[in-house]
């Protein structure tokens, strides 16, 4: 016999559901009067330094649908590559949070985010990553929240070098994480959850 | 928002993937064709997993956590009930600071949300949300209105046992976390086609509040106790990882 390690196991993820808005964005929902307004509106403020950009997509389910019920939470560093909290390296922008929740709309499923591009942050061996910014996605249907990364196609020397895009075997893959330039601040960006345009998602 | 939790740096725990949920559990129908098909890439935790949002008791209102008044000022009809627990991580330390949001159906099963067709009533002074933030050893606690049992288009005759739904952060956004609470005793469990996406009958029970009859308030409400565990955070001397090592 052997002593027990101890740890105590993670608890199990159960899908969001249809109902997602009501507890993390009533106001969005029109559930208004509990809280002032909902969390991660946006993840910067006024003055945020950094090139100012706008992602807008659709999230797309193995039959070509598109989702009205999907829901994502995106972290960021800001221009500089530091994250705005819980990050040893010192302190970023005040003026960005990092941290946005977005939802599909109600009627065309498109989503928008307003930020600015992240600079580049180190992997745990020094080396730096391409600008990108994380993404967590929920809907009812998924049981367990999907990790991903959102990068720029037109950082394409940062990205033949980022140490995360290199892990990709099936090279043509990486574009499924590449966000494709639309004009100067302008940027398009499909999640697909099954096909054979899967978007890559990480054990992370 | 303001930096309120204590940075413990280090690389996230695996996750154990077998523990939770496949993506792809046709018996939960949606599930069909929102799983990835292709295997996940490795990668592991970086510092954009490490890292994650932090918030502030200051964004906290009085009645966040007090589902029965925090709609309309009048208190919402049904089962009065308290629900409450801690955030853990998986090395069994309190989690403070870290935001618990829940959101959930009325008394007869009802959202109030405009694709709940359910033709149960909606409870004019209940709106089913509600959010706290962790104490210093990781409690948390609500105060609210035990969900109804409702129906679901799945199976032909298809019942959710009562449950409220639960998003938790941590200090890492490689921690966050949706999940479901159930109730003991309640026989629509063993049968929810959601519940039984998690393989593991040990698994499905850290999904089940127990009754909590020393939390409970006598001539009042009834008390559930449930506690979050997040995954946990490597710590070793030989964790500092230098490029070349
Ligand atoms: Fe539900």
């Amino acid at each position: 016999m052997v002593q027990l390690l101890g740890y105590h196991k993670e608890t199990p993820s159960q899908t969001a559901g249809p109902y997602i808005h009501i507890g993390l964005v009533p106001n969005a929902l029109g559930n208004e009067g509990i809280f002032p307004e909902d969390l991660g509106r946006s993840p910067i403020r006024a003055g945020a330094k950094g090139q100012p950009i706008t992602i807008t997509g659709r999230v797309i389910d193995g039959a070509g649908m598109v989702l009205r019920d999907a829901l994502f939470e995106t972290w960021q560093a800001d221009a500089q590559g530091i994250y705005p909290a819980n990050d040893p390296r010192g302190a970023a922008d005040p003026n960005v949070t990092g941290w946005a929740r977005v939802i599909a709309d109600f009627e065309t499923g498109i989503w928008r985010l307003d930020t600015i591009k992240p600079g580049r942050v180190p992997y745990p061996d020094g080396r730096l990553m391409a600008p990108h910014i994380s993404v967590w996605l929920v809907a009812r249907g998924i049981n367990l929240g999907l990790q991903t990364r959102i990068y720029f196609d037109d950082e394409g020397e940062a990205n033949a070098e980022c140490p995360v895009l290199m892990r990709i075997e099936h090279r043509e893959r990486v574009a499924t994480l590449e966000a494709r330039k639309k004009d100067a601040n302008t940027y398009e960006f499909d999640f697909r959850l099954q096909g054979v345009d899967e978007t890559v998602f990480f054990d992370i | 928002m303001t930096i309120s939790t204590p940075f413990t740096p280090g690389p996230l725990h695996f996750r154990d993937r077998a523990w939770h949920p496949s993506a792809f559990t046709p018996a939960y129908k949606t599930s069909v064709t929102r799983a990835p098909f292709r295997p996940l890439v490795a990668l592991g935790s970086t510092l954009s997993e490490e890292s994650g949002p932090a918030f502030g008791h200051s964004m906290i209102g009085d009645l966040d956590n007090n589902l029965i008044l925090n709609f309309t000022g009048q208190a919402a009809i049904g089962e009065r009930m308290i629900m409450h627990g801690r955030v853990l991580d998986e090395n069994g330390r309190g989690v403070p600071g870290v935001l618990v949001e829940i959101w959930q159906a009325n008394a007869a099963g009802r959202y109030r949300h405009k694709r709940d067709g359910y033709g149960a009533p909606l409870d004019p002074n209940f709106a089913g949300c509600g959010r706290a933030l962790t104490g210093s050893d990781g409690a948390y606690e609500f105060l609210t209105i035990r969900p109804g049992a409702y129906p679901w288009p799945n199976d032909v005759n298809s019942w959710r046992p009562m449950h409220i739904h639960v998003s938790v952060f941590g200090s890492g956004f490689g921690q966050r976390l949706i999940t479901q609470m159930y109730f003991e005793g309640d026989p629509l469990i063993a049968r929810c086609p959601i519940v039984n996406t998690v393989n593991k009958e040990e698994a499905v029970r850290a999904l089940v509040a127990p009754l909590d009859m020393n939390r409970a308030i006598p001539m009042d409400c009834l008390a559930w106790k449930f506690d979050i565990v997040l995954r946990g955070r490597r710590q070793s001397f030989f964790e500092n990882r230098r490029e070349g090592m």
